[in-house]
């Protein structure tokens, strides 16, 4: 029937004249779902591991499609703002790593919990954060998610708690985040983030021994993008197996670059601990095109063919739209309709971020205690006496 | 029935004692003698009966009842999951304390002394304390870290350290440091209420000191407001301004110059952060002489701020002299007795500052 009407409106658009419009191909003539076969995960004290047969429909394609897409292009807008000083101080871009955080939140819930560290623009937006909060965030205006208090590397929302600046102190506040999951009994989870950098710290083997220990449901996650700023793993880790480096907590490495592997990882995670098992913990090989941050050029550490060859050949974004090309799913000119939708989101975003008004002074002592009557804070000089409110 | 009466009886005693042991924290009568340890304790008691988001975490608070016996009975009574051991990991679990915190939960985390806390000042700055601003409030860290502060009796160098001065400097944290079982109960409730995190600065040497409670601290919900000090002593001739233990030495100390014809005003700070400069200036503008005394380091410190403030706002005129600070001593703490008697203030030396301000 969708075929007669769609042969119905070819022949109205030739009548009329019209030039083959983009409808031209309806959606009866596009796969509905189709089935994918993806990367097996490495395992570590697990006897089996995530599905290999995935199935993806169009709308979750389109979906994680658009997602990738505009947080591709917000981040690469972050780094222009930033070259003309609109953006000061951090700034740590995510381009090249958007399948993790869309992965793991197509097989998360929004109720389920989330921290991370600093590389945290993309997090924010597949948290509930718009682009617009989140790129006047960055530029310090009152628009922004976090008033313009906070910046790149503090932005937070409901169930989101960044956004943190101190390597590895966001891991022990995740598995807390879970203690408080597990205490209230809401089947929720926590899903906490960390770098291979981070990997090392002391404070992460404290965690996952508590996490063990009490069986909390965390889901640590290890996104090795194979740098730590600019010490490459094998310099910085004896054991560059960070899937294994839980000891006693099972783990897996995920190949973080295509969105479908993350997503079967995440949804196999979410189950592991949703079923009382405690943690799990999770290796997305991944890659980041920019360096460390926007003042790390990102090519003393690492050659340019390096970087080109992950571009051409594992590109998160390149690789979902040539599965659905390939699979009748989506066509060239939808997506390319995607693109210059995202583009002007973001564009819209920039030129609310670039003109919104800075936070008034006023607001400069705000925000110190919660719920507390107004208190006086001391300025830069005895007589300057400045005004809190909670 | 015969045979449970026969069981009764002889199992009887053991029964009693154990129901008096049960019940010892709960039932002290009017105008009690009771110690600053079971003071916190009921604090604790009342405050995780009355909101079940409250739970303790931290090293032995569970089944050895606390290292200083703090929170006797309490994993007996509420079990595993409000009362919680830690393996020795003190960054990690402040950090699973704060992140708890966040999610919904008020925990209370122990540190088995303030020294150990510098494992993970990390998380006490800048996960709990600085939270709130840069989510500009969306975020709110209802915490507690609580555990002894300052010197004990012969522990030594790396035990012995007051972060009074570490902690208050911070914005972002209220730091709240009793003297005696009133402020350890009506304190330690607030700072249980507070939604904000608060670092709650104990004594292990008054632990087991008894004090006489008011009626009014059987309330449960007796609370001293955080950020208040209070007067323990009337005088006209010289204010005295301390916190924790001092405040003892301070008293002691008004009672031997009494007899001299000297009247000290005693100010119990009872907070440190945000610190009630008023209450010191209005008693300062009353007696024109000020001594602050405090067992932590001079430098940079708790009587240093005092100083400041004083002279930033309107006590300053009011000064016959300069104010004096007493102050531990500049070193690490010794080991040997006689060093460290002579390392902290003694009633002496308080006296001693005492008539020197006062130029008698």
């Amino acid at each position: 029937m969708l075929t007669n009407i769609s042969n119905v409106l070819k022949a109205c658009a030739q009548r009329n004249g019209a030039a083959a419009v983009v409808s031209a191909r309806t959606y009866a003539d596009f796969t509905t779902q189709a089935t994918f076969e993806i990367k097996k995960c490495d395992v570590f004290k697990l006897d089996e591991g995530p599905a290999t047969q995935v199935v993806m429909t169009r709308d979750e394609g389109l979906q994680y499609y658009r997602t990738m897409q505009t947080m591709r292009r917000m981040e690469l807008k972050a780094d222009q703002l930033y070259k003309q000083k609109i953006i000061r101080g951090f700034c740590h871009l995510y381009d090249g790593q958007e399948a993790c955080a869309v992965g793991i939140e197509a097989a998360i819930n929004l109720s389920d919990h989330l921290i991370t560290a600093y590389r945290a623009h993309g997090y924010t937006y597949t948290r509930g954060g718009t682009v617009k909060e989140i790129m006047a965030e960055l530029t310090g205006r009152r628009g922004g998610i976090a008033k313009g208090k906070g910046g790149s590397m503090h932005m937070y929302c409901k169930h989101f708690y960044g956004g943190n600046g101190i390597v590895g102190a966001q891991v022990p506040l995740g598995a807390g985040v879970a203690l408080a999951c597990k205490y209230q009994g809401n089947n929720e989870l926590c899903v906490c983030l960390y770098g291979d950098g981070a990997a090392n710290q002391g404070q992460i083997f404290e965690t996952y021994n508590m996490a063990a220990l009490w069986k909390l449901p965390v889901i640590f996650i290890c996104e090795n993008n194979r740098y730590g700023m600019g010490t490459s793993v094998e310099r910085a880790a004896a054991s560059t197996d960070y899937f294994k480096r839980g000891e006693f907590i099972p783990g897996l490495r995920v190949d973080g670059m295509d969105i479908l592997c993350v997503r079967e990882a995440s949804k196999f995670a979410a189950d592991h601990c949703r079923s009382g098992k405690g943690p799990i913990l999770m290796e997305l090989q991944t890659y980041r095109y920019h360096g460390h941050s926007m003042s790390d050029p990102g090519v003393s550490y690492r050659t340019r063919e390096e970087i080109q060859e992950v571009r051409s050949k594992s590109d998160p974004i390149s690789l979902l739209k040539d599965r659905m090309l390939s699979n009748n799913m989506a066509s060239v000119e939808e997506l390319k309709e995607i693109d210059v939708e995202v583009r002007k989101e973001i564009e819209d975003a920039a030129q609310y971020a670039t003109t919104d008004p800075e936070p008034p002074l006023e607001e400069l002592c705000n925000h110190i205690f919660h719920n507390n009557p107004p208190l006086e804070v001391r300025g830069t000089n005895p007589w300057s006496k400045l005004k809190s409110v909670s | 029935m015969a045979a449970s009466l026969r069981c009764f009886l002889r199992s009887g005693k053991n029964a009693v004692s154990a129901l008096g042991q049960r019940e010892f924290h709960r039932s002290a009568p009017a105008a009690a003698q009771v110690t600053v340890r079971d003071a916190l304790n009921q604090a604790m008691d009342e405050e995780l009966e009355r909101d079940e988001r409250v739970f303790l975490m931290g090293e032995e608070v569970a089944q050895y009842d606390g290292a200083y016996k703090v929170s006797r009975g309490l994993w007996k009574k509420y079990g595993d999951k409000r009362i919680i051991d830690t393996p020795i990991s003190e960054m990690g679990f402040a950090g699973i304390a704060v992140g708890a915190a966040m999610a919904g939960l008020r925990p209370i985390c122990e540190f088995m002394t303030f020294n150990f806390s510098m494992q993970a000042i990390d998380q006490v700055i800048n996960s709990a304390a600085k939270t709130y601003y840069m989510s500009a409030g969306l975020q709110s860290v209802p915490i507690v870290f609580r555990g002894p502060n300052g010197a004990s009796a012969g522990v030594a160098a790396q035990h012995s350290q007051c972060f009074a001065a570490w902690y208050a400097h911070c914005p972002g944290l209220k730091v709240v440091s009793p003297w005696n079982a009133e402020d350890a109960k009506g304190l330690l409730k607030a700072a249980i209420r507070e939604d904000n995190p608060v670092v709650f600065l104990e004594n292990e040497l008054m632990y087991g000191v008894p004090f006489e409670m008011s009626d009014e601290t059987q309330s449960k919900d007796f609370i001293i407001p955080i950020g208040k000090a209070k007067i323990e002593r009337a005088g006209t001739h010289v204010t005295l301004v301390s916190h924790s233990r001092m405040v003892g030495l301070c008293l002691d100390a008004a009672a031997v110059l009494s007899k001299e014809g000297i009247e000290c005003e005693v100010v119990n700070l009872r907070t440190i952060r945000p610190m009630d400069v008023e209450s010191i200036e209005a008693s300062v503008m009353k007696t024109n002489h000020l001594v602050t005394v405090e067992g932590g380091w001079p430098q940079f410190g708790v009587g240093a701020e005092i100083c400041a403030r004083i002279m930033e706002g309107p006590a300053f005129n009011y000064l016959d002299s300069p104010v004096t600070r007493v102050t531990g001593v500049d070193i690490p703490m010794p080991y040997a007795k006689i060093l460290e008697d002579n390392s902290l203030p003694q009633i002496k030396d308080i006296i001693f500052s005492v008539k020197k301000t006062l130029n008698v």
